[in-house]
């Protein structure tokens, strides 16, 4: 019987693909954003959105209500992207978007019209890992592993701020070019939360990074 | 959260003008606290007018001699911007200051100055609080009120403005540029732009409805020594309990602003005397404090950061 080879995933896969298709049919005859007349009465009110996630163009009409955090996990199925407090406190849900780290719960999909998404899939696969996702296997920086892919998407996102210059709340001076150093690191991660406390090999695998490409 | 509509802004009169129009719409820029709030239900707008794609995001120099900074422009952006780091020291620390990294890269200028509360009575829809339902009450007063407001309250609201950036916008004598819904344009000071939350707690700035920050304009650089420090309870990623900022100049001439005591940056003009000492300042820039027993520790807190910024300072 094929049931007993279902996965849990791919249970949740196959529900969300049913509410996505759902979402589609009561998306027909509204075009764009602008196609939904203010109407508190008639729920939900949707919109399409088109941005491109991991090199791939989306197109998705979403309840109005999605983050983009849900938009990923729930409707791309890019559930490497994790859901911590939802509130933009622990930095679990960080991805990058248009080069840039952001907490993808505290944006709506509809807000992110031709913007470029990476989440941690994008960033290297299993058989050709992004450095940083190297460096974090080797440098065994996580235990439960909930806040890893925010915390190396965020890495990603905190040395290119470093390439380019960007100062922090630590830096003795606004103008000369920062350096990577253990309270620099401290301060430029601290909107990533580790709840195990694997903060001193998360460290490492970064500074081994930072270290590599300086 | 609750169902809402929502429209992408193609120009700002017109944004303003739908958002007079509609008591029920908001405006969205980074999101970082609307949304937020929204999830808790706290905002319930019933129309979102999402005003990112507006060309409010440049930062260019005025006639004058000054700075327009975008509307739009993001905390990270504004923090980093080679002319804020050489002219206005004081805004680019007092931005690296506030949230974290993820945040600064949305947040922006204009939504920055317009963020709400982090009283935890305002953010807890079980409890009493007049600036989220007026009229309810305020569980604040006798309650948890340890990082609650020790000036410029009223026996209404006794919450903080938390922005570190205002506190810099308001030492800077910044001025905020507005167009409104029948598409006139104004500008307000910044020192006029919060109201005290007297009996109406839930009013808290001079914007008219459906009116829009295009910019925010600072005068030409003052030089001086400028410096912002923060005190709060971890080292990083926390709202103030008090900050300080302070611009100093070689004649002695000083200015002083403060966060985390009121309902909004807290400066008394009056009080900065050319060469005085903190406790001199401290007293006059405190007058008419009014404390509980649990946050009564910020007014010597505001001394002695004080006295150590301007030890900095005039080293």
């Amino acid at each position: 019987m094929t049931d007993v080879k279902m996965s849990r995933r791919s249970v949740l896969i196959g529900g969300a693909v049913s509410a996505a298709s759902v979402a589609a049919t009561r998306a027909i005859g509204a075009h764009a954003a602008e196609a939904v007349t203010p109407s508190p009465a008639e729920a939900p009110a949707i919109s399409t959105v088109r941005f491109d996630v991991n090199g791939r163009a989306v197109t998705l009409t979403l309840d109005n209500r999605t983050t983009l955090l849900d938009a990923l996990r729930e409707h791309l199925h890019l559930t490497g992207t994790k859901k911590g407090c939802d509130h933009g406190q622990c930095g679990a849900c960080t991805v990058i978007a248009d080069g840039r780290r952001i907490n993808s719960c505290l944006s709506l999909a509809v807000m992110n019209e031709g913007a470029k998404i990476t989440t941690i899939e994008g960033l290297g696969t299993p058989e050709n890992l992004h450095p940083m996702q190297a460096a974090f296997v080797r440098h065994d920086g996580y235990q439960c592993g909930y806040c890893t892919s925010g915390q190396i998407c965020s890495a990603v996102g905190m040395l290119a701020e470093l390439r380019a210059g960007m100062p922090s709340h630590v830096s003795a001076s606004l103008t000369d070019t920062p350096k990577l150093d253990a309270g620099e690191l401290r301060e430029r991660m601290s909107g990533n939360l580790c709840r195990c406390g694997a903060y001193s090999n998360i460290a490492d695998a970064i500074t081994d990074v930072a270290g590599s490409r300086a | 959260m609750k169902s809402f509509t929502y429209e992408r802004a193609a120009d700002p009169a017109a944004a303003a003008a739908q958002a007079a129009r509609n008591p029920g719409a908001r405006f969205i820029a980074g999101g970082t606290n609307l949304l937020d709030l929204m999830k808790l239900q706290i905002e319930a707008p019933v129309h979102l007018i999402d005003v990112n794609g507006l060309t409010l995001d440049d930062v260019a120099a005025t006639n004058d001699g000054g700075l327009r900074i975008g509307a739009l422009v993001r905390n990270a952006d504004l923090a980093a911007h080679p002319q804020v780091r050489r002219d206005y020291p004081l805004l680019s620390r007092a931005l690296l200051a506030g949230a974290s990294a993820q945040l600064r890269n949305r947040a922006t200028t204009a939504g920055n100055l317009l963020q709400r509360t982090r009283c935890p009575y305002f953010y807890d829809p079980q409890q009493a609080c007049n600036k989220r339902l007026p009229g309810s009450g305020c569980a604040a007063m006798g309650g948890f009120n340890r990082n609650l407001a020790v000036l410029g309250a009223s026996d209404k609201c006794i919450a903080t403005h938390p922005s570190d950036m205002a506190v810099a916008m308001r030492a800077l004598d910044a001025r905020i540029e507005t167009v409104r819904g029948d598409g006139s344009t104004r500008e307000i000071a910044i020192a006029q732009f919060y109201r005290a939350p007297g009996d109406t707690p839930h009013l808290e700035t001079v914007l008219g409805r459906g009116e829009l920050i295009t910019a925010v304009v600072l005068p030409p650089p003052l030089g001086g020594r400028q410096i912002y420090h923060k005190v709060r309870d971890r080292a990083s990623y926390a709202f103030a309990i008090v900050s300080v900022g302070v611009v100093v100049q070689p004649d002695g001439h000083v200015r002083v602003a403060l966060g985390g005591v009121a309902p909004q940056p807290w400066r008394v003009e009056a009080a900065e005397q050319p060469r005085a000492d903190a406790r001199r300042i401290a007293s006059r820039l405190l007058d008419g404090a009014r404390t509980t027993e649990q946050n009564a520790f910020k007014l010597p807190l505001v001394e002695r950061t004080l006295a150590a910024v301007l030890d900095e300072a005039r080293a």
